[in-house]
């Protein structure tokens, strides 16, 4: 009985600690998805969590700014004005018309400050859902097969 | 052709069907004429598959755009190397590489075994069957690759329309990697299919003894090789295509290629349990299920895009059937189980806490773990919408929090479960086997504690890289030693020897070190350092011991693409070291933009340097550059890892001349893994 004991205890150590460093990790890089259309409607500390928005980039709003980049995204027929202040370049597939997604935290002007943007190219030959999926489709600037 | 291949893949439909459906009344009736029929059924079904491949293949190749396919994903330009690659560079293409890559598995499967194990044979092939059947439904009624392009006539008839020329292929995929990364993976995702039929048949058919576990010892290695090696050959893809310096983003699509790596390696661990002590049978039985079943999420996540990093992207109807398959999987196999779970008692208990199998069973342990925390931390999104209704992903420090710890963990495990005896270790033998490997260790880190080294877990990384290397070091010598002692041979023709005799041993060991080269590449990540800087022709920017000049500009016109190069001079202490060219390259087919990093690598460091586009402020283009400590110690530990698994998969030599009078290690429990004598055992470790 003595050895099933010795394992249990390790066994549930291993798995207790690491449940611990899953939370402490969850707790510092949860993101919420929200549409443009939900953001407005957002309250209290709902505002204030880091949070993922898709849309559409709307043609000629890319301004490269010094330090920061703006654009505005478009979808369901509201408009979003984003500034992007990370470091990493843009990934290529990032231009007019291409789908992005934006994390970061909303301002209180209305801005949305994006750390990170992901874009993929609006295909140009293929109906968009379902053409061309994998690796092609979800190129974002870190993703991978 | 395209009617050609089309066909070919009905009738591989059908043909697989007639030998799922025949198998199990051959299962039931064990008429020899059905039994054989069925066989051959499923050897015509990969034949057909094979056709249906090599049809579109000449589609590419004979650039015909009427076929959508080939429209989308081809144009005249592109290079052959890249025409072979474009198979498999969207859904319907991926989908049939992987029926193809299915089927040269099952036919190798039904070829080599078709004179033997006739009782086990029939389960297999049915549940081969089964999987085939699905992948060659969505290959022939959900995303088939050979949709003509048509249009409505003036008649109302449909005409068969064709392109001039084709949309190309995306830029990303135009690298050298991406021709060999996805049939690596693709041949780790399909392999596991192999011990999955063997274990759910063996399970079925009550079959006796160990026996369908040393058949499918081959076919789980070269899978998990291959798996191995897709992974790293993807990791190797991101980190010289996308640009931003790194290898790994704990992206959905990566993590799945990582989940039925970690369960397929927990089992290449836990069989040697069920061979040496008759234990831990139903955990390896699920083991195995729980591989192919996440070797089967993977492609759903690869190819749905369910929980893609950019949600919006490319949510394709072909979910669902994945979703169906998966349930319909889950269920057969719990069935399986409930139905004949007797046959899987264990034969012995575990004896002491430091001993091999507790080593074993922490290894699966933290291996499942590791698995678990990934797989929620992908299906968080899909799971928290359900649940809260709110979409949460979690991200890399969720990952990392987790997997570092467990990374570090079984990097120590690697260095001590080889060594521990089974059953019981005493105090004695851990001395023997662990003090000097200890030892060395800890100097190096109190050395590396001198030179300024702060990063916690980089530097415990650093101590049990070598320990465990010392370790694997120590083993090779005592062995060696006693073979040269008694054969007079060189050292390195000993261990040579060695290795030949107990190649599962030593291929293990061999299989060990190249992780451990792999950890000390990401244990380097902690040091990784960048800078950005607008450039004038003539400036230079200093990073690390590294000096980039600026000399200049220029374009190079491609076939496919036009590249604006920049022209970079590395010097180190003022001395000209060599030129890197970053290239910013441009598609006219697709009007798409592609980045071509440049990296001067070596072992101690990468300098990894990217055009980064325009500043638009200045005007002046932006040089990006990386300063990666060690990177390039991952894809050398894969190299090793790849060679140490062939090594494993040799056949022993059998050491007939200095086994003879050889004392029986088995009589001093002490003596294991110690004694010259050790080496002689027959067997596996």
């Amino acid at each position: 009985m003595k050895k099933q004991v010795k394992f249990g205890v390790g066994i549930g150590v291993i798995v207790a600690s690491m449940g611990f460093l899953a939370w402490l990790g969850y707790g510092e890089s949860k993101t919420y998805y929200h549409t443009i259309a939900e953001l407005p409607t957002l309250t209290g500390a709902a505002k204030g969590q880091r949070m993922r928005v898709g849309g559409t980039v709307a043609p000629g709003s890319i301004h490269r700014l010094s330090g920061r980049i703006d654009f505005v995204l478009e979808g369901e027929g509201k408009t979003l004005p984003v500034s992007y202040i990370g470091s990493d370049p843009l990934p290529d597939t990032f231009v007019d018309k291409s789908q992005a997604l934006v994390e970061g935290h909303p301002s209180p002007d209305g801005r949305f400050v994006a750390e990170v943007v992901q874009a993929k190219c609006a295909s140009k030959y293929e109906a968009a859902p379902g053409g061309s999926g994998g690796a092609v489709a979800s190129s974002p600037q870190r993703s991978s097969m | 052709m395209d009617v050609f291949g089309s066909f070919a893949l009905v009738l591989a439909f059908v043909c697989a069907v007639y030998a799922f459906g025949g198998g199990i009344a051959a299962i039931f009736t064990r008429h020899p004429l059905l039994i054989k029929s069925t066989r051959q059924a499923g050897m015509a079904t990969c034949g057909l598959i094979f056709v249906a491949t090599f049809s579109l293949e000449y589609l590419f190749f004979s650039d015909n755009f009427s076929n959508a396919y080939v429209v989308a994903h081809s144009n005249r330009d592109l290079s052959t190397f890249y025409k072979i690659a474009a198979l498999w560079s969207g859904q319907e293409g991926s989908l049939l590489f992987w029926s193809f890559l299915l089927a040269v598995y099952v036919l190798s499967v039904l070829v080599t075994y078709r004179n033997k194990n006739g009782e086990l044979m029939p389960y297999v092939g049915v549940v081969m069957a089964g999987v085939q059947i699905f992948f060659l439904t969505l290959n022939n009624f959900v995303a088939s690759p050979f949709k003509a392009l048509a249009s409505p006539g003036a008649d109302g008839v449909m005409n068969y329309v064709a392109r001039a020329d084709g949309s190309g292929l995306n830029p990303l995929l135009q690298y050298p990697e991406m021709v060999i990364h996805p049939p690596n993976l693709y041949s780790g995702y399909t392999g596991f299919t192999i011990p999955f039929a063997f274990a759910l048949g063996a399970l079925l058919a009550r079959y006796p003894g160990e026996k369908w576990i040393h058949l499918t010892r081959k076919w789980t290695m070269i899978a998990w090789m291959f798996q191995s090696m897709g992974i790293l050959l993807g990791a190797h893809w991101a980190y010289a295509v996308l640009g931003w310096g790194g290898y790994w983003g704990w992206d959905p699509v990566e993590n799945a290629s990582f989940l039925p790596w970690l369960t397929g390696t927990a089992f290449l661990h836990s069989v040697m349990m069920q061979e040496k002590r008759g234990m831990m049978k139903v955990w390896n039985v699920w083991l195995v299920f729980s591989t192919f079943l996440l070797c089967i999420l993977g492609t759903f996540l690869t190819r749905s895009g369910i929980v893609s990093s950019v949600h919006a992207f490319a949510q394709s109807s072909i979910g669902s059937w994945f979703v169906g398959f998966l349930v319909l999987i889950i269920t057969v196999c719990f069935g399986a189980y409930l139905k004949n779970r007797d046959y899987l008692k264990s034969e012995n208990q575990l004896d002491a806490i430091v001993s091999r199998e507790s080593s074993f069973l922490f290894n699966n342990l933290i291996l499942l773990v590791s698995c678990i925390a990934i797989l929620s931390g992908t299906l968080f999104p899909v799971f928290s919408e359900w649940i809260t209704g709110n979409r949460i992903s979690v991200g890399a420090p969720f990952f990392n929090k987790v997997n570092i710890p467990i990374g570090l963990l079984l990097l120590f495990l690697t260095g001590v479960g080889p060594l521990l005896a089974w059953r019981k270790t005493s105090t004695e033998s851990l001395k023997r086997n662990f003090g000097w490997p200890l030892g060395i260790g800890l100097v190096a880190g109190v050395i590396a504690l001198v030179f300024g080294f702060r990063e916690i877990y980089s530097w415990v990384c650093l101590i049990l890289c070598v320990f465990v290397a010392s370790t694997v070091g120590l083993e090779f010598y005592r062995g060696a030693k006693v073979i040269r002692a008694r054969a007079g041979a060189s050292f390195l023709a000993s261990a040579v020897d060695l290795t030949l005799r107990n190649t599962r041993r030593y291929g293990g060991y061999i299989v060990h070190v190249g992780m451990v080269f792999v950890f000390i590449g990401l244990a380097g990540a902690a040091f990784n350092r960048d800078l950005q800087k607008d450039m004038q022709v003539g400036q230079t920017m200093q990073i690390g011991p590294y000096t980039l000049l600026l000399q200049g500009f220029d374009s190079k016109p491609e076939k496919n693409y036009t590249a604006q190069r920049m022209n970079v001079e590395v010097l180190r202490d003022k001395k000209p070291l060599m030129m890197l060219y970053p290239e910013k390259r441009h598609f006219s087919t697709n009007e798409q933009n592609g980045t071509m990093v440049a990296i001067y690598s070596t072992l101690k460091e990468d300098l990894y340097v990217v055009y980064a586009g325009d500043s638009p402020e200045t005007n002046l283009p932006v040089l990006h550059a990386y300063l990666n400590p060690l990177v390039k110690w991952i894809w050398l530990g894969g190299a090793v890892v790849v060679f140490g698994t062939l090594v494993a998969m040799l056949p022993n030599r059998r050491a007939v001349l200095v086994l003879a009078g050889a004392p029986q290690p088995a009589a001093q429990p002490l003596a294991h893994g110690l004694t010259p004598s050790v080496t002689l055992r027959e067997g596996h470790d």
